[in-house]
C-alpha cells in the first residue's frame, strides 16, 4: 500500500495528537507551525536559547508533552517544520480530488527571505487553535492593556511579568492559569474578576462539574490555581468587570463595575483601581481563516461560529479534518482526543481500532465540557452598554463606535462589505482578527435582524473570518517561485511517489495525558 | 511600575543568559538570546513603541501575532511583529507610526536617515528588455 | 418617457452598483419615480471589488474614449453638486476620495516604448492630454519607480475614486431626488403584455413600471436571460493585492505598457499587467489580472504571484512590502469589449446599461447621462450607435466565443488598433481597462 500524506497545521495539543495518530495509522506526516517550538499556546515553553534547566516548572503535563515531542521529532515518517506559516489554501479544481493545496512560507516570522512551498497532501488536518476574544471598552487600546493570553505568553515564553499591580478580568476559567503564570513570574495580581455572576457559573457548569473535570484531567490543574490564588491572597470576584481603562499614554487605573447576569452595569457600583497592567479575556475566537479558505462549513453557536465536524472530525470540505479549538472551546484534553481521532481518520486508519471507543468517549466528554463552559461563561448581551461614542472598536483603523452606528444607519450601508469600506473597521493590518466578531455583532444589533441579503453568484458571503491571505507575506516572497517540497512529499497533487510502508504501530491508547 | 524581566538568578526555570544588543531608533538596548524584540523592549521598560493613526501609543496587546499592534521595522523590513520575531545581536529596529497616513518608521537616531523605501539605483537594469 | 408622460413614469433599475446608482440618479432627477433593486446590498458586487479607476490613458480613439471623456468631465461637477447639496452630501463626497492624480504609463522595453509612442500619437490626435516624461521628470514624479524604463507617459486627466463610496454618494443623491432602494430583491422573471415588459417578478413580489434598466454588471446576462432577452455579458475575473499601509511611495496611477503574458500561449486565459496605486489610507493596490473562468471565486496563488512580480518590476522597493489582503471580482465584459447602452429591440420597456468590463466606475456617469437622453428622447451627449444592444457581440450571434482558453474575438482584431505593448503577444486595447 502507499502511505497517505497527511499535513497537520498547528502543533498545539490537537495537532501533536493528530500527527502521532496519523503516524500510528501508517501515514507520511508533515507537521507545521508558525512557532519555533512544538506545543502551541498551551505548552508554551521558553525558547531553546534560554537554556532553561527546568522548563517543566512552568507546565502541567510536561513529561508526556516532551515524550511526544521527542517521538515526533525522531519519527522517520514525520517531517516537522517549525516557523512555517500557511498563507493560502487553494481549493482543487472541480473534478479534482483531495483537500486544498497548501501554500507555506518557511522562515523567521515576518521575514523577507522566507521560502515558499506548496504541498498537495492526501488529507489535511487543521488545528490552528484560538486566540483571546476581547470586547472593546473605553481605553482598551492603552499600552499596558494586554490580552490574558499575552500576559501568559510573556510570562512563560519571555519570562516577563507585565506589571506589579495587575488586574486580570473578563470571563472564563482561563483567567486562573493566567493569574497563576503572572504570580509565578513575580507579578502582583490585585484581583481576578469574572464578569458572570456566581449564579450563572453554577447553572452553567451544572451538576457535579468536578466529575467532568476529573474525566478531562482538569481537577489537579484547577486545584493548583485556586491554591496559588489563595496563597497570594488574590481575590477572585464574580459579577464584576472592567468597564474602562484610563491613563495618559498607558493604563494607570481601571474602572470596574458590578454586572447583572446580562452584563448590564449596576448603577453606582463602579470603583476605580490603580493598576500598571490589565489582562483581559472574554473568551476565545477560533482561528477560522484556514477552514473558511478550505471551504469548511461553520456551525453557529451561542459562543460564536466553529467548524462543523462529524463524529470522525471530518469537515464538510473534502479531505479536510479539524481538531481543537476551531471546533469548539473545550480545553487541551478534549483537543488531544479530537486530534487523535482526526489524525487517525485522515490517515485512513482502521475504524475497528481498539483505542477508538475510548477516544470517542473523551472527545464527547470534551463536547459536553465545551457546552457547559459556554453556558457558564457566556458574553452577556448588554455589554455594549459600556461603549461610548468615541470608544475604539477597530484598533487598527481606530474606528469608533459612533462611526459604526452612523454606517449602520445608512441605507446604502446595508451590505457588510460596503459598510466595511466606509468605516474601515477590519481593513487594517490585523484584518479583522481582533474586531471582526465584535463588528459583526454590533452591526447585527444596530441594523436589527435584517440580513445582508443574498450574495451574488461567485462572490463569497462576507464573513469576518474570510482572509484568503491567511498570513501577510512580502511581495518579494510572493513573487518568487515555490521551492520543492521536502523529500518524499509532492506539490502537484498527482499520485504519490512514496514507497509502500508497513502499517505503523497501533493507535496510542493514552491520548489524554 | 511596569513590565519587568524575571531576574535570571530568581528564575525557577534555571535560565541562562547569552547577551545580545540591538538598537531601537538608534538607542542601544541589551537583551539576551531567545528573547523576542518585544521581549527586549518590555524588559528595557518600554511599554509602547508604535503609534496608531491618531498618534496614540501602542505596544504589545495580544502577544501571539494576531493583533499587529506591535509592528516594528527590523533591518529595513517594515511591519515585523515584534512579539514573534526573535531578536538577533546587531538588529537595527525602527519604531513605526501610522500617524502620517501610511505606516512610517521613526528616525534612526543620529544618522537621521529617512526610513522610507530605498529609491531604486540608477543602474537598476537587471530585468529589462526581455523581461517577458 | 420620464417627464414626457403623465403621470410620472415609473422606472425600475436592476443593480445597485455604481452604474445602477448613476442611472437611478439621472432618472430620478429627470422626474421618474425610480425604484432601484439589488439582489444583495448596494454597491457590494463589482463596485466593491475594483480599484476605482477613472481613466482616459488606456482608451484608444473610438467610442469608448468618447464615453470616458464625457464621464471624466462629469465627475467633478457631479461631486461638487452632491457636496453642495447638504452637509451629509458633503460628508459622502469626502468619502469618495476623488483624486485627479494622473496616470503614468511605463514601458520597460524598446518594443513597448515604440508601441506606446504609436498609441499615444493616436490619443493625442483625439485630444487626450498625454505628455512624455524624461528620466529626470519621471524620477521627480515617481521617485521609487524603476529607472529601467524606456518610455514614460503622463496622463494628467486620469483620476481615482473609492468606488463603493462613489456609488454610495450617487445613491444618496438619487434617493434625495426621490429614488427608492430595495436590497435583497432578486429578479426572477418578466411579465409582458403585447411584447412589452410591464413588471418584474422578484423575490419581493411583483414590481410594475413603465421602463426597466438592466444594470446588473457581470450578472446582467443572467438578469436578461430571466427576462427572456439574453445578452452576452460575461464575467471576467480580476484579482487585486492590498499592501499594509505604507509611507507615500506611489503618487500616480502607474501601470505597465508592456503587456506580457499568456495570450495565445496559456490556455488558462490568464493575463496580468502591473497596475500600482496608493489609497488615502496608505495601502497600495496592486493589479491586475484577467481570467475567463466564469464565476469562479477561488484564490489562485500563482495569479497573485504574477501580479506581485510585475508590480516589483515597476517598483523594485515594493519587494519588502507586505501584502495583507487579496480580493477578486468579476468585470462584466462583452466579447467586443464595448459597453451596452440603450433599448432592447426585442422587448419594449427594457433598457441595458452595462458591459463596461473594468471601466465601469469611470464610465458610470456618462453612461447614465446617455441613457437618460435615450429614454427621454432628448439630444444624446455622444453618438449612441456603437453601444446599441442589437449588435452581434451582444446578442450572442458573433461566433462561438465562450469563456475559456483562446476564445475567438480575443487578441488583436481589425476593429482594435494596435495597443501600446505593440507586440504580437499584446492584448487588445480593450484588455487594458483596469480594475477587476
Amino acid at each position: 500500500m502507499t502511505a497517505r500524506h497527511v499535513l497537520v497545521v498547528g502543533a498545539g495539543p490537537a495537532g501533536l495528537a493528530a500527527a502521532r495518530s496519523a503516524l500510528a495509522a501508517g501515514a507520511e506526516v508533515v507537521l507545521v507551525d508558525s512557532a519555533e517550538e512544538m506545543g502551541g499556546q498551551y505548552h508554551r515553553v521558553p525558547p531553546a536559547a534560554f537554556g532553561a534547566a527546568h522548563p517543566e516548572r512552568l507546565q502541567h503535563h510536561w513529561a508526556p508533552f516532551t515524550r511526544l515531542r521527542r517521538e515526533l521529532r525522531a519519527h522517520p515518517r514525520c517531517t516537522w517544520w517549525p516557523e512555517t506559516a500557511v498563507w493560502a489554501l487553494e481549493p482543487r479544481d472541480p473534478g479534482e480530488q483531495g483537500p486544498p493545496r497548501v501554500h507555506l512560507l518557511h522562515g523567521p516570522a515576518d521575514g523577507s527571505g522566507r521560502t515558499r512551498h506548496v504541498l498537495a497532501p492526501d488529507a489535511l488536518v487543521l488545528a490552528p487553535g484560538a486566540h483571546d476574544r476581547v470586547l472593546p471598552f473605553p481605553g482598551w487600546e492603552l499600552p499596558g492593556v494586554f490580552t490574558a493570553g499575552a500576559a501568559q505568553a510573556l510570562a512563560k515564553g519571555e519570562r516577563i511579568a507585565v506589571g506589579e499591580r495587575v488586574l486580570v478580568a473578563g470571563s472564563g476559567p482561563f483567567l486562573l492559569p493566567v493569574a497563576g503564570s503572572l504570580l509565578e513570574a513575580g507579578a502582583g495580581v490585585r484581583a481576578v474578576l469574572e464578569a458572570n455572576p456566581a449564579r450563572t457559573l453554577a447553572r452553567g457548569w451544572g451538576s457535579r462539574p468536578w466529575q467532568l473535570a476529573a474525566h478531562l484531567g482538569k481537577t489537579g490543574e484547577l486545584r493548583d490555581y485556586a491554591g496559588q490564588l489563595l496563597r497570594h491572597r488574590v481575590p477572585y470576584r464574580t459579577g464584576r468587570a472592567v468597564v474602562e481603562a484610563r491613563g495618559t499614554g498607558r493604563v494607570e487605573e481601571v474602572v470596574t463595575a458590578r454586572l447583572r447576569p446580562d452584563w448590564s452595569v449596576v448603577p453606582g457600583s463602579s470603583r476605580t483601581l490603580a493598576v500598571d497592567a490589565l489582562c483581559v479575556s472574554h473568551g476565545f475566537s477560533p482561528q477560522l481563516e484556514l477552514p473558511v479558505a478550505a471551504g469548511c462549513a461553520l456551525l453557529p453557536s451561542p459562543a460564536g461560529e466553529f467548524v462543523r465536524v462529524d463524529g470522525e472530525q471530518r469537515t464538510s470540505a473534502e479531505g479536510v479534518w479539524a481538531a481543537g479549538e476551531i471546533t469548539g472551546i473545550a480545553g487541551a484534553p478534549a483537543a488531544r482526543a479530537e486530534g487523535a481521532l482526526a489524525g487517525w481518520y485522515a490517515a485512513g486508519g482502521d475504524r475497528t481500532a481498539r483505542a477508538l471507543p475510548r477516544l470517542h468517549q473523551v472527545r464527547d466528554q470534551g463536547r459536553d465540557f465545551a457546552a457547559r463552559l459556554a453556558r457558564a461563561h457566556p458574553i452577556g448581551a448588554a455589554w455594549p452598554g459600556w461603549l461610548r461614542p468615541d470608544t475604539l472598536v477597530c484598533r487598527c483603523e481606530e474606528t469608533d463606535y459612533a462611526a459604526l452606528c452612523a454606517a449602520a444607519r445608512e441605507e446604502s450601508g446595508a451590505a457588510a462589505r460596503t459598510a466595511r469600506l466606509a468605516t474601515r473597521a477590519g481593513l487594517g493590518p490585523c484584518q479583522a482578527r481582533i474586531c471582526g466578531p465584535t463588528v459583526g455583532e454590533l452591526r447585527a444589533r444596530l441594523r436589527g435582524s435584517a440580513p445582508d441579503a443574498r450574495d451574488a453568484e461567485g462572490l463569497a458571503a462576507p464573513s469576518s473570518h474570510r482572509r484568503p491571505l491567511a498570513q501577510p507575506l512580502r511581495l518579494g516572497e510572493l513573487a518568487r517561485a515555490p521551492a520543492p517540497p521536502p523529500p518524499g512529499h509532492r506539490a502537484d497533487g498527482g499520485p504519490g511517489s512514496v514507497p509502500p510502508r508497513d502499517p505503523g504501530p497501533e493507535l496510542p491508547d493514552d491520548p489524554a495525558p | 511600575m511596569t513590565a519587568r524581566l524575571v531576574p535570571a538568578a530568581d528564575d525557577a526555570t534555571g535560565r541562562r543568559e547569552r547577551p545580545l544588543r540591538i538598537t531601537v531608533d538608534g538607542e542601544a538596548l541589551d537583551g539576551f538570546a531567545g528573547q523576542s524584540i518585544a521581549g527586549v523592549l518590555l524588559a528595557a521598560g518600554r511599554l509602547a513603541w508604535r503609534r496608531g493613526p491618531s498618534g496614540a501609543p501602542r505596544g504589545v496587546f495580544c502577544g501571539i501575532g494576531v493583533c499587529f499592534d506591535c509592528l516594528v521595522r527590523v533591518n529595513g523590513e517594515p511591519d515585523v511583529r515584534a512579539c514573534r520575531r526573535r531578536a538577533r545581536d546587531g538588529d537595527t529596529v525602527l519604531t513605526q507610526s501610522r500617524a502620517g497616513g501610511g505606516e512610517e518608521a521613526g528616525d534612526e537616531g543620529a544618522s537621521g536617515s529617512s526610513a522610507a523605501l530605498p529609491a531604486p539605483a540608477e543602474e537598476d537594469n537587471s530585468d529589462t528588455e526581455d523581461g517577458v | 418617457m420620464c417627464g414626457t408622460r403623465s403621470p410620472v413614469a415609473r422606472a425600475v433599475v436592476v443593480g445597485a452598483g455604481i452604474v445602477g446608482a448613476a442611472c437611478a440618479r439621472e432618472l430620478a432627477r429627470a422626474g421618474c419615480a425610480v425604484t432601484l433593486v439589488d439582489r444583495g446590498g448596494a454597491a457590494s458586487g463589482t463596485t466593491a471589488h475594483g480599484e476605482g479607476n477613472i481613466l482616459l490613458s488606456d482608451k484608444s480613439p473610438g467610442p469608448e474614449l468618447e464615453l470616458a471623456r464625457l464621464s471624466r468631465a462629469l465627475w467633478p461637477p457631479v461631486l461638487a453638486e452632491i457636496a453642495g447639496s447638504t452637509p451629509r452630501g458633503a460628508a459622502l463626497v469626502r468619502a469618495v476620495e476623488w483624486e485627479p492624480k494622473g496616470g503614468l504609463v511605463v514601458a520597460t522595453t524598446e518594443a513597448g516604448a515604440a508601441g506606446l509612442a504609436r498609441f499615444a500619437a493616436g490619443q493625442r490626435a483625439a485630444a487626450v492630454r498625454c505628455e512624455p516624461l524624461d528620466p529626470a521628470q519621471t524620477a521627480a514624479a515617481e521617485p521609487f519607480l524603476t529607472r529601467a524604463h524606456r518610455a514614460v507617459l503622463h496622463y494628467p486627466e486620469d483620476a481615482q475614486v473609492q468606488p463603493a463610496a462613489a456609488a454610495t454618494a450617487l445613491l444618496a443623491d438619487a434617493r434625495a431626488a426621490g429614488a427608492r432602494l430595495r436590497t435583497g430583491c432578486e429578479v426572477l422573471g418578466a411579465r409582458t403584455r403585447g411584447g412589452r415588459l410591464t413588471a418584474l417578478h422578484t423575490t419581493a413580489g411583483l414590481l410594475e413600471a413603465d421602463l426597466f434598466v438592466n444594470a446588473a454588471g457581470p450578472w446582467a446576462g443572467s438578469v436578461a436571460a430571466r427576462l427572456g432577452a439574453p445578452v452576452d455579458v460575461r464575467p471576467r475575473r480580476g484579482d487585486v493585492l492590498v499592501t499594509t499601509p505604507q509611507p507615500p511611495t506611489v503618487f500616480h496611477k502607474v501601470y505597465d505598457a508592456d503587456y506580457v503574458g499568456a495570450v495565445g500561449s496559456d490556455d488558462s486565459g490568464l493575463q496580468t499587467s502591473a497596475v500600482v496605486e496608493s489609497t488615502r489610507a496608505g495601502s497600495l493596490l496592486l493589479g491586475s489580472s484577467r481570467r475567463r473562468v466564469g464565476f469562479d471565486d477561488r484564490l489562485r496563488p500563482e495569479v497573485l504571484a504574477a501580479i506581485a512580480a510585475k508590480a516589483i518590476r515597476l517598483f523594485p522597493a515594493l519587494a519588502a512590502v507586505p501584502v495583507m489582503r487579496a480580493y477578486g471580482g468579476f468585470r462584466p465584459y462583452v466579447p467586443d469589449h464595448l459597453p451596452v447602452i440603450g433599448a432592447d429591440p426585442r422587448l419594449a420597456g427594457l433598457w441595458h446599461a452595462g458591459g463596461h468590463e473594468g471601466a465601469g466606475i469611470g464610465l458610470s456617469l456618462g453612461t447614465a447621462r446617455l441613457l437618460r437622453a435615450l429614454i427621454l428622447g432628448t439630444p444624446a451627449p455622444l453618438d449612441p450607435e456603437p453601444f446599441r444592444v442589437d449588435r452581434p457581440a451582444v446578442l450572442g450571434t458573433a461566433g462561438p466565443a465562450r469563456d475559456g482558453a483562446g476564445a475567438p474575438g480575443h487578441g488583436s482584431s481589425p476593429e482594435h488598433p494596435q495597443h501600446p505593448g505593440g507586440t504580437a503577444q499584446s492584448a487588445t486595447p480593450a484588455e487594458r481597462k483596469e480594475g477587476p
